[in-house]
C-alpha cells in the first residue's frame, strides 16, 4: 500500500516564541545553545502576533533532492528523512533556492547547509516544546502496520457526519479479518448500513441482525454449531450500550458466565442514539438526553453510569478492556489479545464512542472529545486478563486534566452547575481509586499511544 | 532498430526529472535514455567544483547503473543523436543506428557559445560544459601561470575563483559594464567584483577581445582598449546556446531554442523538449525566452515526463523565473525574479558594503517580483515562492522590508506551509 512516515506538525496558535525548540535542536546537534546551529527557526510577526516556523518537511516530493547537482540529498525510503551528505555536497546553495519552506539553510558557523535530520526518530524540538506547538505525528506507523489489511466494510455508510462507529467498524474488521460472523443488534451500528439491504450485506463477512435482547446468546449458539462441524470461526458482536448494558445484559451475562467463545464489543455512546437519544444505564450523571431532560427541576440524568466493564471483569471473562478510537494503537493491541482470548472464552471490549449528534458537539471535534475523556480520567484505559487476574492501566494518566476541560466540549453537559461539575470530578477521582484497588502490579510494558 | 515507448535524449537534469515522472505512473513501459556523453548522468553545474577539488570524478554521478536498472531505463551512453524523423517516429544516431519512439523528449541541453573573436580557431582554448572539458581544463591548468577567462558570468567566475586558488594569475574579461549582469544589479555586482579584486584577480569590464593570436604554448589577446593580454590558458565562458543541430529537416520549430507550450510540447506530435534546450514562456510577461538554469530544467523535465505519461496531477508550466545562487570566496549570493529596475517597479534596498551585506527587494504594485541577497539570511526558496505564488503583500510591505527574514517566514507559514 506504500509507506507512510512520521512527521512534525506545528501549531502556530500554541507557539509563544520561547525558542526552546531552537535551543534544543542546537544542543542536540552541537552541544551548544547557539541558535545559529538550529535546524528549526521560529519567526514572529510582532504586530499580528503570528508565529512562523522554518523547518524541513521531509517532503515526499523533495525539491531539494531534485535540484541538487551533486546528488548530495536523497530521500531515505525507510525513515522518510531527506538526508544530506556532507561528503557529496559542493556548497552551491541551490537546495536553499529549491526549498519552499526554509527547511535547508546556510549555517554561517560551519559554512555548510544544514537541515532537520529528525534526530534519529526522536525529535529534540518536539520534546522541548512546553506548549505542544510542535507535535510528532506518529500515525504513519499505524498506517504502515494496518494499511495493507483489507477494509471489510462497504465504502458508503449512512452514519452521521463525524460518527465514531465508522472508524471503529473499519479498523476492527481489518484486524479481526474475514473468517468472522458479525452480529449487530438494533442500534447505530446496524443502522448505518453494516447489516445491509436489498439482499446484500454491508460487510464482507457474514452479518446478521439479532434481537436487542439476545446478541450474545445467538453468537454463542452460532459458535457452538461451527465448532461441531469442525470449523473455527470468530464470533464478533458490535452492540450499543443499550443492547449490551440494558436490555441485552441478561443474555450477555449468561454467555460470559458460561465462557462462550466470542469477541463482544460494546460501542458505548452513552445512550440509545438510533431511536432518538434516550438515556441508558451507561449514560453518565448530569447528561442531557431526551429522557433525562434539563428544566427547572431536573438537570440531566440523576444517576451515575453503571460500571459495565468492571461488571464484566466480575464474570471471569477471559479478557476485558476499555478502549478509545483516539488511541488506536492501544485498541489494536487489545484486539490482538481479544482475538486470542476468544478461543477460550469471552473477550469483552468496551469502546468509548462519542456521538456528535446525540451529545451535541461539532463533528470535527470527535477525536478531541475522545482524547480529552481519557486525559481527564473520565474514561480510563485498562485491560483485564483472566489468566493474570487484576486489571492493568494501559495508558495511565498521572496528571489528569480537570473534568471541566472535557465537559465543556460537549453540548449535553452545557447546563451543568458548578456543584454538578464538582460532583462529577469527585466521582471520577473515586472511580480511579476503585479501579486501582483491582489493579495488578506486574510490569508489563505499557502500550504507547499514537497522536 | 530498437523500439521504445519513451525515448529521452539527454541525461542531465531535464532528462532525469522526466524519467522519474514517467516511472512514477508507468512502471513497465519501455524507456531508453540516450546521451552523447560517455559516462553516467551528471550535472554540468558540478564542473566548477571539480576544478576546485570540492568534489572528484567518482562522486559526481547522479544515477548509478543500478539505479537506472531499477528504474528500468535502458541507458545508452555514447549515443549522439544526429537526426529526428517524426514521420518514421525515429531518431538517428551518429553510429548509423536508429531508435524508434512512441514518445520523444529532447533534453539535449546547451553547448558553449563562442564569441566573435578573430583568430580564435587558430589558438587553443578551453570551455567548461562537459566532464571532458573539466578534465582537460584541470590538467592544462596545472602548467599554466597566466590564465585569462572570457566572460564574467557564473561559469567564468566560478572557474576564475577556482583556478586562482592554485596561485596563478587570473584575468577576467567581460564585455558588459558589470559582472553577472544577467542576475545582479550594480551594487551586488560591485560586491562580487570587490571580492575578486581583493584576491588579486584582475577584472576587466566593458572590455572585449578583438583578436587572438598564437604565442608559444598559449596566445596573446588583443583587447578593444588597445591592451595586449598574454595567456597560457584561455577559458571561454561567454554563454551557451541550445544544442539543436540535429533538428534540421525535422519540422520541430525553433527560435533561440526549441519552442514549447506550457506542457513542454513542441509543434511536432509526440515530441517534447525541456531544459536548457527549450524556449518556454517567461513567468513575468509570457514571452518565449531562454532561461537556462537548473531549477527550470528540473521543473520542465518533470512537466514533460508527466505529460508524456498522462499523469492526472499535471499542472502547466507557470513560466520561467530567473533563479540563481552563487557562492564565492566564502560569501554567498542569490538572485530571484526581476532584479533590475524597470518601469512600474519599486525598490527597497538595504546596502551595507562594509559588512559585505546587501539586500534588495523589488515590488511591482502589491507583489514582490524580485530579490537579491548577498550574505543575507533570507531564504532564497521562500522569496522564490512569494514571487511565484504572487502573494499579496500590500500593507505588509513595510514590515517585510524592515524584517525580511522573519516576516517572509511568517508569510510562508500562514501561506503555504
Amino acid at each position: 500500500m506504500g509507506k507512510s512516515y512520521h512527521t512534525i506538525a506545528f501549531y502556530p496558535d500554541k507557539c509563544d516564541g520561547c525558542m526552546d525548540c531552537v535551543e534544543a535542536c542546537a544542543r542536540f546537534h552541537t552541544g551548544t545553545a547557539d541558535p545559529r546551529h538550529s535546524r528549526i527557526q521560529v519567526a514572529k510577526d510582532e504586530e499580528e502576533k503570528l508565529y512562523g516556523v522554518a523547518l524541513c518537511r521531509q517532503c515526499g516530493d523533495p525539491q531539494c533532492v531534485m535540484n541538487c547537482p551533486a546528488g548530495a540529498l536523497s530521500k531515505d525510503k525507510d525513515t522518510g528523512v531527506v538526508r544530506w551528505s556532507e561528503e557529496k555536497c559542493v556548497n552551491c546553495q541551490l537546495c536553499t533556492l529549491a526549498c519552499p519552506y526554509g527547511g535547508i539553510t546556510f549555517n554561517a558557523l560551519t559554512d555548510r547547509v544544514m537541515k532537520c535530520d529528525f534526530c534519529e526518530g526522536d525529535p529534540a524540538c518536539v520534546k522541548a516544546c512546553p506548549r505542544k506547538a510542535l507535535v510528532l505525528k506518529a500515525g504513519a506507523s499505524l498506517f504502515n502496520a494496518w494499511g495493507d489489511l483489507e477494509d471489510l466494510v462497504v465504502p458508503g455508510l449512512s452514519a452521521c457526519l463525524g460518527c465514531n462507529s465508522e472508524l471503529l467498524l473499519r479498523h476492527t474488521l481489518r484486524r479481526v479479518g474475514s473468517n468472522t460472523v458479525v452480529a449487530t443488534p438494533p442500534g447505530c451500528i446496524a443502522g448505518v448500513g453494516s447489516v445491509g439491504f436489498n439482499a446484500k450485506t454491508g460487510l464482507k463477512t457474514p452479518v446478521f441482525h439479532p434481537l436487542l435482547t439476545n446478541t450474545a446468546a445467538m453468537l454463542a449458539g452460532a459458535r457452538r454449531y461451527y465448532k461441531r462441524i469442525g470449523r473455527d470461526v470468530t464470533m464478533l458482536a458490535f452492540g450499543g450500550d443499550g443492547g449490551t448494558a440494558d436490555v441485552g445484559f441478561q443474555s450477555l451475562s449468561g454467555a460470559a458466565e458460561r465462557g462462550e467463545q466470542m469477541i463482544y464489543i460494546c460501542v458505548d455512546n452513552e445512550g440509545y442514539m438510533n431511536t432518538g437519544v434516550q438515556r441508558s444505564s451507561t449514560t453518565p450523571y448530569g447528561a442531557w438526553t431526551s429522557t433525562t431532560p434539563v428544566g427547572s427541576v431536573l438537570r440531566g440524568k440523576t444517576r451515575d453510569a453503571k460500571p459495565m466493564p468492571l461488571l464484566m471483569v466480575m464474570h471471569n471473562c477471559e479478557y476485558v478492556a476499555t478502549a478509545s478510537t483516539a488511541f488506536l494503537e492501544d485498541y489494536y493491541a487489545k484486539l490482538d489479545k481479544a482475538i486470542e482470548a476468544a478461543n477460550r472464552g469471552m473477550a469483552y471490549i468496551h469502546v468509548f464512542s462519542p456521538c456528535p449528534t446525540g451529545w451535541r458537539f461539532p463533528p470535527g471535534k470527535l477525536i478531541e472529545v475522545a482524547r480529552k475523556a481519557v486525559e481527564t480520567n473520565m474514561v480510563p484505559l485498562w485491560e483485564y486478563e483472566n489468566k493474570r487476574g487484576g486489571i492493568r492501566f494501559t495508558h495511565p494518566v498521572d496528571d489528569p486534566l480537570p473534568v471541566q476541560v472535557y465537559l465543556s466540549l460537549i453540548g449535553k453537559y452545557k447546563h451543568l452547575s458548578d456543584e454538578q461539575v464538582s460532583f462529577i470530578q469527585g466521582q471520577t477521582d473515586r472511580r480511579i481509586e476503585v479501579l486501582k484497588k483491582f489493579s495488578r502490579e506486574d510490569k508489563e510494558e505499557e502500550i504507547s499511544s499514537a497522536a | 532498430m530498437p523500439n521504445s515507448d519513451y525515448v529521452i535524449v539527454g541525461s542531465s537534469h531535464a532528462g532525469l526529472a522526466a524519467l522519474d515522472a514517467i516511472r512514477l505512473q508507468d512502471k513497465d513501459g519501455s524507456l531508453t535514455l540516450l546521451t552523447q556523453e560517455t559516462c553516467l548522468p551528471y550535472s554540468p553545474t558540478i564542473l566548477p567544483y571539480l576544478l576546485s577539488g570540492q568534489t572528484e570524478r567518482s562522486r559526481i554521478f547522479l544515477r548509478s547503473e543500478e539505479a537506472l536498472r531499477e528504474l528500468k531505463a535502458s541507458f545508452k551512453p555514447g549515443a549522439k543523436v544526429v537526426a529526428v524523423r517524426p514521420d518514421q517516429r525515429e531518431v538517428a544516431l551518429a553510429s548509423g543506428e536508429t531508435v524508434q519512439y512512441a514518445k520523444l523528449l529532447l533534453a539535449t541541453g546547451a553547448a558553449p557559445k563562442l564569441p566573435p573573436v578573430a583568430g580564435l580557431q587558430e589558438v587553443e582554448y578551453h570551455v567548461l560544459r562537459t566532464l571532458e572539458d573539466a578534465l582537460r581544463l584541470n590538467s592544462a591548468s596545472e602548467e599554466a601561470e597566466k590564465i585569462v577567462v572570457l566572460g564574467g558570468g557564473l561559469i567564468g567566475l566560478h572557474a576564475a575563483e577556482n583556478l586562482a586558488a592554485r596561485g596563478v594569475s587570473v584575468t577576467i574579461v567581460e564585455a558588459l559594464p558589470r559582472l553577472l549582469s544577467g542576475y545582479f544589479d550594480e551594487e551586488a555586482a560591485d560586491l562580487v567584483r570587490q571580492a575578486f579584486v581583493n584576491k588579486g584577480i584582475e577584472v576587466l569590464t566593458s572590455e572585449r577581445v578583438r583578436r587572438a593570436s598564437k604565442a608559444g604554448r598559449g596566445c596573446v589577446l588583443s583587447l578593444e582598449s588597445g591592451r595586449s593580454l598574454p595567456a597560457d590558458l584561455l577559458l571561454i565562458a561567454t554563454g551557451v546556446q541550445p544544442r539543436m543541430d540535429y533538428l534540421a529537416g525535422s519540422g520541430v520549430e525553433t527560435d533561440e531554442g526549441i519552442l514549447v507550450d506550457e506542457h513542454m510540447r513542441t509543434k511536432v506530435d509526440h515530441v517534447w523538449a525541456a531544459g536548457d534546450v527549450a524556449q518556454a514562456r517567461s513567468f513575468f510577461d509570457g514571452t518565449a525566452n531562454m532561461n537556462a538554469i537548473l531549477p527550470s530544467a528540473v521543473e520542465q523535465g518533470r512537466i514533460a515526463g508527466m505529460d508524456m505519461v498522462g499523469d492526472p496531477a499535471l499542472k502547466p508550466f507557470v513560466g520561467s523565473i530567473p533563479l540563481n545562487t552563487y557562492k564565492f570566496f566564502g560569501q554567498r549570493a542569490f538572485s530571484v525574479g526581476m532584479t533590475v529596475e524597470s518601469e512600474g517597479m519599486e525598490i527597497e534596498k538595504v546596502a551595507l558594503p562594509e559588512a559585505r551585506k546587501y539586500l534588495k527587494l523589488v515590488f511591482k504594485g502589491d507583489r514582490l517580483v524580485g530579490a537579491i541577497g548577498i550574505n543575507s539570511d533570507l531564504d532564497p526558496g521562500v522569496m522564490h515562492q512569494l514571487i511565484r505564488r504572487k502573494v499579496y503583500v500590500g500593507e505588509a510591505r513595510a514590515k517585510l522590508c524592515a524584517n525580511p527574514v522573519e516576516m517572509s517566514r511568517v508569510m510562508m507559514t500562514t501561506g503555504w506551509r
